[in-house]
């Protein structure tokens, strides 16, 4: 599954970055790294950016990009 | 005036400001250099530049503070300056000789990504572990010592916001400049010493390792490669994937595990539960309802007081500036061309430039609040999604809302806005917003002809109608410019959300006071330079008959005053600015615009509050939203013909038309200011365009569906 199905709430890690291009790069180089754990934190109230956890600190993106990033859910509460 | 740097003297080494955004490094550098810089531009780009000196011991350090930047894998044109000042490659600027890598504790890793980046560039690197009272407020430990004998330069632990550390830290950057440290570098396997050799060659000249790398990993920079490498960079890329390394992934999954390896055993987190603290009201301010409701609120209170706190000090600005050209004028009376020129061009034109200053004061006031506090990026989250539909992001909602007031302070907001592009379109698109001095405009026209007619309901009607009209054209018209003059590609929206915190009474003050100050010095000149040559348009050609004409024709028992006003008002008609607006009324004709209103409106070009004292001055009257004499005389004026100049209909298209031209000097050379006067005249073109389409639509339409229903 990829970031922006991830539920509110719900944690994960980064599997991998599948985009090409430089916003691909930005989000690699800001910590989106294989194995990272993250968390989604917050939903926009239109459904779109989210915020997500990670490492500490909170970063908020469009679930277009969000769609870019594919993550394993932990196991279901 | 032009963007010349300021170049350092040769004696004093300029060290760099560098780090992630939110990490407190502007907070640092003001500190530093205290309210000692030179603020400017870099040579041919719009990216503020600010230097600042500061005396340590002996030595005088000049300080370059930098965008914030991430990663050196430039996205946009802030961070470009960042590569091109720390490489040497910015022409104009000099090459820093060390760089301050503010970092925030509370991050480490992410933070150090862009200082190994830096270390490449060759220059001293001294670290700034700023903010490391939060950290431990968070329950991390950071055995400094240890670190800095990882990272083979000093490591200072610092709280910018309370001064603490500095001293230490200026030391620590005495000491590097004369011996500087070495950040151990990434262990790169082969392949990529390999890929960077070979575009090494390529480029002809001797690249550092930090240019090397930019040119072999960065896939899509804001600025493009020169001609002779692009085939080395694909050939390069090529040897990396033979060695199973991903282009795209390469650089950072190698960086940050060499980071990794660095800070093993210097970072402990002793207290986990205080980890999220610093967000605990994040799940009420960004609540679907609460967060809404708080915001909605939040963004009244801004706009409210820009509109209503800044209206009496405006107000008491503007009747010193009347009192001072009376006083002036009673004191010239012997010399009538330089009485005219100090009372009514020199005098209002200064007081032209500061009557904006309270406004920007409190706009940056809150915005400076807004920002320090981390509520700027929560805004920009809510807001994101309804500016996604014209290609913006959530960034541009404080400039337009704040537009409303005033284009002035919001075009200087949109800084806050990073990507070129975006900021451009919001530059753009903010005049439309019904600003403060369209106000008294609307208050006369309607106090005229839609109040007396249709009762007051109607009339509050209209005025709400006029506000909203430009924030729906705005939307229509910010999509085209990004789709297709702009070609902004669909904005990405990656913002990071700092933790809540406080804000510095000198750092809000300092943003008051720059901001200030760099209006008054840029833009006011331009301002000024306006209005003065519109007081020459209104005051030449002066031949004494007209006076003699007037007095000639008009009956001996009229009172003084009375007498004046028709000079004044004899002289407007047959000024360059009278001619020249009976030259282009057929051109307003289908608004339904006599010569009269249409000299009333290119008169008001510089500023549209103008137009009330202009039409005051046409209809020999005392020009004032108001005066009961002025509305009389619009509703009394006809046509040769017998016919009303002005029925409500007109009004309305003069309503129209004010709404939508961007009839105001000030932010035509704020705009040239923060863009270029290229733009500035596209804005000024389609503004004026869309006004007197506007205007003549709705007196056709109007005029049309009045003749079909038999009602004149």
């Amino acid at each position: 599954m990829t970031l922006n199905e991830l539920e509110l709430n719900r944690s994960g890690a980064i599997l991998a970055v599948s985009g090409r291009g430089a916003v691909a790069q930005r989000l690699l180089a800001m910590g989106f790294l294989p194995g990272t754990p993250v968390r989604v934190v917050q939903v926009a109230p239109f459904g779109d950016p989210i915020t997500v956890e990670l490492d500490g600190w909170r970063v908020s993106l469009r679930l277009a990009e969000a769609a870019t990033l594919s993550v394993a859910a932990e196991g279901r509460p | 005036m032009s963007t010349q740097t300021v170049a350092a003297p040769a004696e004093t080494a300029v060290v760099a400001v560098a780090g992630n955004p939110n990490t407190g490094k502007s907070t640092l550098f003001n500190t530093l250099t205290g309210a000692r810089q030179q603020v400017g531009n870099y040579p041919g780009i719009t990216v503020e530049r600010r230097l600042g000196a500061c005396r340590i011991g002996e030595a005088t350090v000049s300080f370059l503070d930098l965008p914030g930047a991430y990663s050196l894998a430039a996205a946009s044109q802030d961070e470009q300056v960042v590569v091109d000042v720390l490489t040497g490659r910015l022409p104009g600027e000099t090459r820093p000789r060390a760089v301050v890598c503010v970092v925030d504790a509370t991050n480490l890793r992410r933070n150090l990504f862009l200082a190994s980046q830096v270390a490449e560039t060759g220059l001293a690197v001294v670290i700034a572990l700023n903010m490391i009272d939060e950290a431990e407020a968070r329950g991390i430990r950071i055995d400094v010592p240890k670190l800095a004998e990882r990272l083979g330069v000093p490591v200072v632990p610092t709280v910018a916001t309370r001064g603490k550390g500095l001293d230490e830290l200026k030391a620590a950057v005495v000491r590097s400049l004369a011996s500087p440290g070495r950040f151990p570098p990434v262990p790169w396997p082969d392949a990529v010493r390999d890929a960077a050799r070979e575009i090494s060659q390529a480029a002809g000249r001797e690249l550092s390792p930090a240019e090397a790398h930019r040119l072999l990993f960065d896939l899509d920079p804001a600025a493009p490669a020169q001609d002779g490498l692009a085939a080395a960079q694909v050939r390069a890329r090529q040897g990396l994937e033979r060695a199973g390394l991903d282009p795209v992934s390469a650089e950072a999954l190698l960086r940050y595990r060499h980071i990794e390896a660095l800070l093993q055993g210097t970072v402990t987190q002793v207290d986990p539960r205080q980890a999220g603290r610093a967000y605990a009201v994040d799940r009420f301010l960004t609540h679907r309802f609460w967060g809404l409701l708080v915001f909605t609120v939040l963004m009244f209170v801004v706009f409210s007081s820009i509109y209503w706190i800044a209206q009496p000090i405006m107000e008491a600005v503007d009747s010193l500036f009347v009192l001072a050209a009376e006083k002036a004028g009673e004191a010239l009376a012997s010399r009538p061309m330089l009485q005219s020129l100090v009372a009514e061009g020199v005098i209002p034109g200064v007081g032209g430039v500061l009557i904006f200053l309270p406004q920007i004061l409190i706009l940056f006031f809150f915005i400076a609040v807004l920002e320090d506090t981390g509520y700027m990026a929560r805004a920009a989250f809510l807001m994101d999604k309804v500016f996604s539909w014209t290609g913006l992001n959530g960034k541009s909602f404080v400039p337009m809302l704040s537009s409303f007031a005033c284009a002035v302070p919001s075009i200087l907001a949109t800084r806050t806005i990073e990507d070129p592009k975006a900021r451009l379109s919001t530059i753009l698109v903010s005049p439309l917003m019904s600003c403060s001095a369209r106000l008294p405009v609307y208050v006369l026209l309607i106090g005229a002809f839609i109040e007396p007619r249709y009762g007051a309901l109607w009339a509050g009607a209209a005025l709400f109608a006029l506000h909203l009209l430009g924030l729906v054209v705005a939307i229509p018209i910010a999509f085209f410019i990004n789709r297709f003059l702009l070609k902004l590609r669909s904005l990405p929206f990656i913002l990071e959300m700092p933790p809540y915190r406080r804000p510095s009474v000198r750092g809000v003050l300092l943003r008051m006071y720059r901001s200030g100050s760099e209006f008054v010095v840029r833009a006011g000149t331009v301002i000024f330079a306006f209005s003065i040559v519109i007081w020459a348009l209104t005051y030449f050609p002066r031949p004494a008959s007209v006076e003699e004409e007037v007095r000639r024709s008009r009956a001996p028992a009229a009172e003084e005053k009375e007498i004046e006003r028709a000079v004044k008002s004899a002289y407007l008609e047959q000024s360059l600015m009278g001619r020249f607006g009976k030259a282009v009324q057929p051109a307003f004709a289908p608004a339904g615009f006599d010569w009269k209103i249409t000299v009333a409106v290119l008169a008001a070009f510089p500023a549209r509050e103008v137009l009330v004292s202009t039409l005051g001055i046409i209809y020999a009257e005392e020009g004032a939203e108001d005066d009961p004499g002025l509305r009389a005389s619009l509703s009394a004026a006809r046509w040769p013909d017998g016919r009303p100049v002005y029925t409500p209909l007109v009004a309305v298209a003069v309503m129209v038309f004010f709404a939508f031209c961007l009839q105001c000097g000030s932010t035509v050379a704020v705009i040239a200011r923060e863009s270029s006067w290229k733009w500035a005249g596209f804005a000024f073109a389609y503004m004026t365009g869309l006004a007197w389409l506007g205007a003549v639509a709705v007196y056709q339409i109007g005029t049309a569906i009045a003749g079909k229903g038999g009602a004149a």
